[in-house]
């Protein structure tokens, strides 16, 4: 039994807008792997909760007329993951949400309530930003649109006004069209594991595959919330594709970066682990996008 | 009281083959409907926090631990608990009886949900290689540490359901 004052329910998304207004104290739940976790700790024991879980329109991924693929908030690592469109298109995601816990957490986890946990470890979330996602927010006054790089406003806590809740996570087709990425997550274990850094990486290639024409590197757990690395990421495009413009891509993002002291990894081995985590990645992603590179 | 306050709701489910309805306490999980209204002791109380997969049952065919899931969230669905996988004089399933051949029960706590996550597995007609098999049974911790029979066990069930030779 959880430790829970109210449940309210939402039937549609209007009606969770129109519970958010009624209840402003109350927690959004989707699929509660970190809401329920945090009732039985007692963080938020006592709490009011309203659950979206039971909308299935915020399920599902679609790829809409402009190319632009929409991914429902409540739809699942474990269905994000075994999705076609993300498989064709964007399987760097598909791949990070596939090292989320364990089995039975990506059956019930949503990507919705992995970005409003607003937790900088988030495994979807540094692929996220290194694709420019748009965040799909539903509120009283209707739709807007938030990029992903707005959303983080500090530790646990994201731009979710008054009666808002996010709907949908879009990647536009010029953010995802030409690219090739790879996503490395650094832990202790194999499965059910935090990030201890998480680094995502894509590139675009030239014809000729030897020129970067574009590349973003974007971190989970190298700062307060996830992050690019926008002063490497316009230092290095242009570039050729070498072992040289690696290793400036190592020792550049340290500008980007500032991770901090946990019991879970020291700051100085987290700023290793950003140098050598980007480096890995990118190796990987040139050769998916079908540059040639050598270790 | 309006509807939202009420603190029981009845929720109806097909459990293991047979549809079922109870009036259970908004504040249930899975786990507490399934054990307390249904007798069903096979989904273990382990550690209550989805780590483990002590609780794990089939939801619509995919595994979910049912300690971190709202009683209220099953209205509707297709769960299946280890009790289910019997046969109607009490046979055995072959994957119960491949966790007997091989030794794959010490203590028995996190036997219930392996079995369960194997059972989607194994439905999905896949063969899948040992890292990849390794991670699909990565949800549930076993205390007596005998994982390697529980490996052996799965992956002999998927061989022979593919009719293939198995290698040690």
């Amino acid at each position: 039994m959880y430790d829970i004052k109210a449940i309210y329910e939402a039937k549609s998304v209007e009606h969770a807008v129109q519970l958010r207004m009624e209840h402003p104290e109350a927690v959004i739940i989707a699929g509660g792997s970190d809401v329920l976790i945090k009732i039985r700790e007692g963080r938020l024991a006592g709490c009011e909760l309203i659950s979206i879980y039971g909308l299935d329109e915020m399920r599902g991924i679609r790829k809409e007329e402009d190319g632009t693929i929409r991914i429902g908030s409540l739809t699942s690592f474990s269905h994000i993951h075994a999705d076609p469109l993300i498989q064709k298109h964007i399987s760097v995601l598909g791949d990070a949400v596939n090292m989320v816990g364990g089995p039975q957490i990506r059956a019930i986890g949503t990507i919705g309530g992995n970005t409003c946990n607003g937790v900088t470890s988030a495994d979807s979330a540094s692929t996220l930003f290194a694709y420019d996602a748009v965040l799909e927010i539903t509120g009283p006054e209707g739709v807007r649109l938030c990029p992903i790089s707005e959303f983080y406003l500090g530790p646990g806590k994201v731009d979710l006004r008054e009666g808002e809740l996010e709907t949908a996570v879009l990647i536009r087709k010029e953010s995802y069209s030409g690219y090739k990425g790879c996503y490395l997550k650094y832990g202790m274990r194999n499965a059910m594991e935090i990030a201890t850094t998480g680094c995502s990486v894509n590139v675009k290639l030239s014809q000729d595959k030897k020129v970067l024409k574009d590349l973003r590197i974007a971190y989970g757990v190298a700062g307060p919330v996830p992050r690019r690395a926008k002063v490497t990421e316009d230092a290095v495009r242009g570039s050729e594709v070498s072992p040289e413009t690696r290793a400036r891509i190592g020792e550049l993002v340290l500008e980007d970066v500032n991770p901090r002291d946990s019991w879970r990894a020291a700051k100085d081995f987290r700023l290793h682990l950003c140098s050598t985590m980007a480096m890995r990645a990118f190796t990987q992603a040139v050769r998916k996008a079908g540059g040639e590179i050598d270790d | 009281m309006t509807e939202d306050l009420r603190q029981y709701k009845q929720v109806t489910c097909t459990i293991n083959g047979k549809e079922r309805t109870a009036m259970v306490d908004v504040r249930a999980s899975l786990t507490d409907m399934l054990r307390n209204e249904y007798r069903l002791t096979s989904v273990k109380k382990g550690c209550e926090v989805g780590e483990c997969g002590a609780c794990t049952v089939l939801i619509d065919g995919e595994a979910f631990d049912s300690c971190i899931y709202l009683a209220i969230w099953a209205d509707g669905k297709n769960i299946i608990t280890l009790e289910g996988l019997e046969g109607p004089n009490g046979e055995l399933s072959d994957i119960q009886q491949a966790f007997i051949d091989e030794t794959a029960i010490q203590c028995g706590f996190c036997t219930p949900g392996f079995i369960l996550t194997a059972k989607e597995v194994l439905d999905s007609g896949k063969l899948y290689t040992d890292d990849e098999l390794r991670k699909l049974l990565s949800g549930h911790l076993c205390r007596c540490t005998g994982y390697e029979n529980i490996f052996r066990a799965v992956k002999k069930t998927m061989y022979k359901r593919l009719g293939k030779k198995y290698k040690e």
